[in-house]
């Protein structure tokens, strides 16, 4: 039983993990170029990342399904391994996480990025920082916060993931059966002692995230006093 | 004689805010020169064009015989030899002194490195930074954080030195505890200073050469002492009109405390504290500080009184006169303010030998 339990957690926190890894590499791009272009069509772009904000997941997730399913270009990458298609499949949960949690890890890491403002990139252009050293060096550390927010904002959303999660994953048992997939399955079946585990884990989990973020708030609000 | 190895020479054109942008000046390659001007007449947009911070399609930039920005080309920031000190410090607060301080310096210690370039142990004596190095910037004062900051921006090896009204963000007292740190660097290092103003008081103490900006455009450009003296411009016209030039310790009397100066002819005897013989003094005289007789004085308390001969004389107001003066046989020109009564009574007139007694000279340095 309790190996029962133990696997739904692992296989939600490896793909949180994965997701807020790939956000963090996906996402930092885009939220640079947000902060920094001066392109008139950039607010559109903004708007596409920050969608899952209001979609239903299941909208989204019937969009993924199609995306990541035999016929669509998924389906087409995963031929190139043998494989039929990308839903279903862990891969594909990570790719449809990866899309559901990108606006809770762009917005805040847009942010941090817009508040360090022009002058420390000046300064470091005129002490000969090339564009690239600037960013490693002078906007990547400024924006730190931003990062850290981004990076649990985008873990804790993408382990409280499931409509997306069911329609694209559906309910493979450490495949794609994550935590709030395996909760439902146990209230379903009338196992409520062990959605009770899962589903009290889940509150304690919240409660230091949000600690958590409010800790990392008030502590740049002091150093930036 | 002026060649492109030794001049700095910009041009920008362009839209300014509410005005346009048209500026065009050749200065020297070394020493300090000011551009000064009221707020908002464009002098930050031309230090910030030289930078390559902002870029304006119609510009030119030679510094020193290195095209910076022509009609085809334009060097971005981080390519340009130069030191930049904002107004705010602008310290990377990420970074400790040392770190800020170290950030533009070459990590390899460059082996062609001439003498003119200065190391982290005599920029940090230079400016008094000893004693911060390990501290985090949010620990420092205004003064200690702007000296970190040109501190940085000498330790790039800059070929040219870019300050942006560096004291205007600071109070009365620090800015007195921050200029006779710019003044040695004046002193100790050949690279040329583009020194931001509106402060003339500033530039009467750094500048060796002038560049006057008004809407966008330059006004006139020279050396300090000949715009301050000339009657046409504004300076000489002002309120608080004085020239100010460069002087040489020649002796001290200790029995009266006082400093003998050559100023490249005249001698002027100041009450200074001790300096050697040969050292440099940076000399200003309030033009309501001279007063002028035809006959040589007698029986005055007076200590500097100059023969010398009027170049001009230019209404001021409507009760004063200011004269521009030539001393005999050479030397720097002089400003002198009397009433037009006075200047009636005496029947001043150019070409006419004159005594300028000068009540009071301030030396910049001490």
């Amino acid at each position: 039983m309790t190996a029962d339990l133990w696997q739904p957690v692992r296989l939600t926190i490896e793909l949180a993990s994965f997701t807020t890894l790939v956000l963090l590499i996906v996402g930092t791009p885009i939220a640079w170029w947000l902060a920094r272009s001066k392109a008139w069509w950039k607010e559109a772009v903004a708007t596409l990342v920050a969608m899952p904000l209001v979609l239903p997941p299941t909208v989204l997730g019937f969009y993924l399904l199609v995306v990541l399913g035999p016929d669509g270009p998924g389906g087409a990458l995963a031929s190139l391994w043998g494989a039929r298609t990308l839903a279903f499949t862990f891969e594909g949960l990570v790719l449809g996480s990866v899309v559901y949690s990108m606006p809770f890890v762009v917005q805040p890491i847009r942010n941090a990025f817009q508040a360090i403002g022009d002058r420390p990139l000046e300064v470091a252009a005129t002490l000969r920082a090339s564009p690239r050293r600037a960013f490693w060096t002078v906007a990547v550390p400024l924006a730190t916060p931003g990062f850290l927010t981004g990076a649990v904002l985008g873990f804790a959303h993408t382990v409280g993931e499931f409509g997306v999660v069911l329609m694209i994953g559906g309910n493979i048992p450490g495949k794609t059966k994550v935590l709030s997939v395996a909760i439902y399955d146990y209230v379903e079946t009338s196992r409520w002692y062990e959605a009770n585990i899962l589903a009290g884990g889940m509150v304690v989990f919240a409660f230091a995230v949000v600690l958590s973020m409010m800790l990392i708030e008030k502590r740049v609000a002091r150093a930036g006093a | 004689m002026s060649t492109p190895e030794n001049t700095i020479s910009v041009a920008f054109r362009g839209p300014l805010g509410r005005f346009r942008l048209d500026a065009a000046f050749t200065a020297p390659a070394r020493g300090v020169t000011a551009l000064f001007g009221p707020s908002g007449c464009g002098k930050t947009t031309v230090l910030r064009c030289i930078a390559g911070l902002q870029r304006l399609a119609d510009g030119r930039c030679d510094v020193a015989g290195d095209v910076w920005q022509d009609g085809t080309s334009f060097l971005p920031p981080h390519r340009r030899p130069i030191g930049y000190v904002f107004q705010e410090a602008s310290l990377f607060p990420h970074l400790s002194v040392r770190k800020n301080l170290l950030y533009g310096a070459p990590r390899r210690p460059d082996p062609a490195a001439n003498g003119n370039a200065v190391g982290f142990d005599e920029v940090a004596e230079l400016l008094g930074l000893a004693k911060l190095l390990d501290r985090s910037p949010s620990n420092l004062s205004g003064g200690e954080r702007q000296r970190v900051a040109v501190g940085r921006a000498l330790l790039s090896r800059p070929k040219l030195l870019l300050m942006d009204e560096p004291l205007s963000a600071l109070d009365r007292l620090t800015k007195d505890e921050i200029l006779p740190f710019l003044e040695r660097l004046h002193d100790r290092l050949s690279m040329p200073i583009l020194y931001v103003s509106h402060d003339m008081s500033e530039v009467e103490r750094l500048a060796d050469h002038l560049v006057l900006m008004q809407g966008g455009r330059v006004t006139a450009s020279g050396p300090l002492a000949a715009l301050q003296s000339d009657p046409a411009l504004p300076l000489a016209g002002s309120r608080d009109a004085a020239v100010s030039f460069d002087a040489t310790v020649e002796r001290f009397d200790a029995v009266d405390g006082l400093l003998t100066l050559d100023a490249g002819g005249p001698r002027l005897l100041i009450p200074a504290a001790p300096a050697a013989p040969g050292a440099r003094r940076r000399v200003r005289i309030a033009a309501g500080d001279v007063s002028l007789t035809l006959e040589p004085p007698r029986g005055t308390s007076i200590l500097n009184i100059l023969p010398a001969k009027i170049v001009s004389l230019s209404a001021v107001g409507h009760h004063e006169v200011i004269v521009v003066l030539a001393p005999e046989p050479t030397g720097p020109r002089l400003l002198a303010r009397v009433t037009r009564r006075s200047a009636a009574a005496l029947a001043l007139a150019a070409g006419q030998p004159v005594h300028a007694q000068i009540k009071g000279v301030s030396l910049a340095m001490e």
